[in-house]
């Protein structure tokens, strides 16, 4: 237990100093609510040199001219675009100084996809022909920071899982279909009824509460009293997973949605640049995971919940009323998934399959961690969101969550009880 | 009668056999080993690549590419089996299902373009299974007067074999002492290590022949469908699979067959019912409230809300006996 508490005092002083750091920039951020944007800059790899009069053209995906542009004495070339959308973007290679070109030589296009209020960044690698030390620091603490962005929401919905896997046995497939409904019920509240974010965030919480506790009251406690078993319980999850998520595409369609809420450009804050709405959905996301913490380790229903999850007889024995602790561990698990899946769009775009791409990486994070452990959850959730963000170092951007599920079956290979885990827990 | 006969088309069709064979490996895993394979797609994702890569990327056979699809899904069996098959059920669940998520994103992904195609896929690489044929492939059949072209029936014709073919297998293996070993791991696993039985191998065994099954599976689809496409092999399909064999019954050499085929008929009806509600000049159903997109999607919830009511309240399925159903063992 002692090692416990320690780890405890450990995850809350890290998350103190990273909440502390991410205020600062907060409020060092000016507001900003530009349409939007597309800029990049003309720099040799090797020396960091700016390169002045490149020419750029940038046209829409169906090959309409949108601007032309000339990289200024920074190297720096900037355009405001007509709406989101795909762009191409082409760089004259005759415009470059002598001695200049580029590193892969055939890429003078891009193509970018710009979303609502983006703040698109084109980068084409330049080389003096001396050999070439890839400049990675800056991407790197970018992406790491990013990572940290993407595994705390991880987090947040993971879990719920976790402990509803600790608590009640059953692995839930139907677990990402609650932050898809959090995230869309919230965007109901803001788009369709037109009321602010927040206020949205906050009726999405409790309708994700709700929604648990539905499911726990409607499926879960009916099939427990049938005494179905474990894997038969799985499988009906993945039946409700089907079920939710098509009722889901059936009401909202199968596009893409996002909230109602003013563009925004990120900041540059040296080492990592980010818009001020990131800032304050990563600030929530750790008050809320310190919350947890305490609430699992100071307050009565939370020490009956680890004791569930324990040894769920004798907790039974020792007077606890498993069934309402259960109880609240689904509402608790269902608001969580719901404040995941809106901080989610915050930044991301919906939609009606959303929950699916995120229940593998959950499971990553929580095998990872070590399988019903909240601690192991956190902790898990948060390395899962670097290593994939950090993985487009070196991987295309369309297969980083291909990372995530590697480092799920790396870790199965070699320390199946994850990181925090007990062993006997696999057997 | 156009609805019965689209049922009856649904009964036979393609997407039957396909999941027919997807279902009668997952029945070798879990119906009679216990195994939670979640994800046969990635193994039907192999059959169906094997031979499109190897034909159109490389120049092969159509049949070398089938054993190339075949031998790519035993050596995932073994990388998958190795870490996974010594943990409890679910932890085979979620790094088979990661794993074919990794290979679909693999395949898809634009910067393997030259060798899988990328998002495009590829296209014609069956003309060597067609060539085959004894049908001519262009002449229109009218059997029980549903419509099918030389080329389907042929196609139905070797597909239905090969189900055939491993039902009888499925059926001998077990009444074989394999097939008893199986049995007994999936009941207790200690017991059958206490006689002597290597659990390990035996359950190995037992995913690498459902996972060639379920490659099998994916070539015949992609032979059917002359091409390949990474995001037909999404993990849903997989779940599919489980449906048709949890309605058919689990450890029964029939079940995933009949169960396949029931499924595709059933949603068959559906589909064809609830489109003609919303069309005509005066709909039942507005199709402002049921698009073509809700009604695919309705398909969908009902397959959810079928495999909840059938772990509810008939978890053996039809065919399935009670006593015997790994579902409820663990």
């Amino acid at each position: 237990m002692t090692t416990r508490e320690g780890l405890l005092r450990w995850i809350i002083r890290a998350l103190a100093v990273l909440i502390v750091g991410l205020s600062a920039l907060a409020v060092g951020t000016p507001a900003n609510a530009e349409g939007e944007t597309l800029s990049g800059r003309m720099v040799i790899s090797q020396t960091n040199e700016a390169v002045d009069g490149v020419k750029i053209t940038v046209t829409t995906a169906a090959g309409e001219p949108v601007a032309a542009l000339t990289s200024n004495k920074e190297g720096k070339f900037r355009t405001p675009l007509p709406g989101p959308g795909s762009y191409t973007v082409t760089m004259d290679p005759k415009t470059l100084p002598d001695g200049i070109e580029l590193v892969d030589k055939s890429a003078v296009t891009k193509n970018v996809d710009v979303e609502p209020g983006g703040f698109q960044a084109v980068a084409f690698r330049l080389t003096d022909g001396s050999s070439l030390q890839p400049e990675k620091e800056t991407q790197v603490f970018q992406l790491l920071f990013e990572g940290l962005r993407f595994g705390l929401i991880i987090a947040i919905t993971a879990i719920g899982l976790s402990l509803i896997f600790g608590t009640t046995g059953l692995t839930n497939f139907a677990h990402g279909e609650l932050v898809a409904y959090g995230a869309f019920a919230a965007w109901f509240v803001n788009v369709t009824l037109g009321a602010p974010l927040w206020l949205a965030t906050l009726v999405a919480i409790v309708a994700g509460g709700a929604l648990g506790a539905l499911s726990e009251y409607g499926l879960w406690r009916p099939l427990r009293k049938r005494r179905v078993g474990l894997i038969s319980a799985l499988v009906a999850s993945i039946g409700l997973s089907i079920l939710m998520r098509h009722l889901l595409l059936i009401f909202v369609g199968g596009g893409t949605e996002s909230y109602d809420v003013p563009a925004e450009t990120e900041t540059d804050y040296g080492l990592v640049s980010a818009t001020q709405r990131d800032l304050i959905a990563m600030m929530i996301c750790v008050v809320v995971l310190i919350g947890i913490a305490l609430l699992l380790q100071r307050t009565r229903i939370g020490t009956a919940m680890r004791a569930v999850a324990d040894n769920r007889d004798l907790a039974e024995s020792s007077g606890i009323d498993v069934n309402r602790v259960i109880l609240m561990v689904w509402i608790m698990g269902g608001a969580l998934a719901a404040l995941g899946g809106v901080l989610y769009g915050w930044t991301l775009d919906l939609r009606y399959d959303m929950g699916f791409a995120l229940l593998l990486m959950m499971f990553a994070g929580v095998t990872l961690g070590g399988l019903g452990t909240a601690y192991g959850a956190l902790l898990g959730s948060l390395l899962v969101g670097v290593i994939v963000q950090m993985s487009t170092l070196v991987l295309p951007n369309d297969v980083k969550y291909a990372s995530g599920l590697a480092v799920l079956i790396g870790v199965l290979l070699i320390r199946p009880s994850g990181l925090l885990g007990k062993k006997q827990r696999v057997g | 009668m156009e609805i019965l006969q689209n049922a009856l088309k649904a009964l036979v069709a393609r997407e039957a056999i396909y999941f027919a064979l997807l279902a009668i490996g997952l029945n070798i895993q879990f119906g009679y080993a216990g195994l939670l394979n979640f994800g046969q797609v990635g193994f039907s994702l192999l059959g169906a690549y094997g031979i499109a890569i190897t034909v159109t990327t490389w120049g092969g056979s159509y049949w070398l590419g089938l054993g190339v699809g075949l031998a790519a899904a035993v050596v995932l069996a073994l990388l998958l089996g190795l870490p996974t098959l010594r943990l409890r059920a679910d932890y085979l669940a979620i790094a088979t299902i990661a794993a074919a998520e990794m290979l679909r994103l693999g395949f898809r992904t634009p910067s393997a373009t030259e060798i899988t195609g990328g998002t495009q896929g590829l296209q014609g690489f069956s003309g060597e299974f067609y060539e085959l044929s004894p049908f001519p492939l262009d002449k229109k059949y009218h059997p029980f007067g549903i419509l099918f072209t030389g080329q389907e029936l042929w196609l139905l014709t070797v597909g239905w074999t090969l189900v055939a073919l491993l039902v009888l297998a499925v059926w001998l293996w077990g009444r074989s002492p394999w097939g008893r070993v199986l049995k007994a791991i999936r009941e207790d696993e200690d017991a059958a290590r206490a006689l002597g039985k290597n659990v390990y191998w035996y359950k190995m065994q037992a995913l690498i022949v459902g996972g060639v099954i379920g490659a099998l599976g994916g070539a015949v689809q992609a032979t059917a469908t002359r091409s390949v496409d990474p995001d037909t092999y999404l993990p849903i399909v997989t779940f599919y699979a489980y449906a048709a064999l949890i309605l058919g019954g689990t450890a029964r050499p029939l079940g995933p067959v009949i169960g396949a085929s029931l499924l595709f008929a059933l949603l068959s009806v559906t589909d064809s019912v609830l489109r003609d509600l919303t069309t005509g000049d005066n709909p039942v159903i507005s199709s402002d409230i049921l698009d073509s997109q809700a009604i695919a999607a309705t398909r969908f919830v009902l397959v959810g809300a079928g495999l909840i009511a059938l772990m509810a309240f008939r978890p053996q399925g039809i065919f399935g006996s009670r006593t015997e159903v790994s579902i409820d063992a663990k």
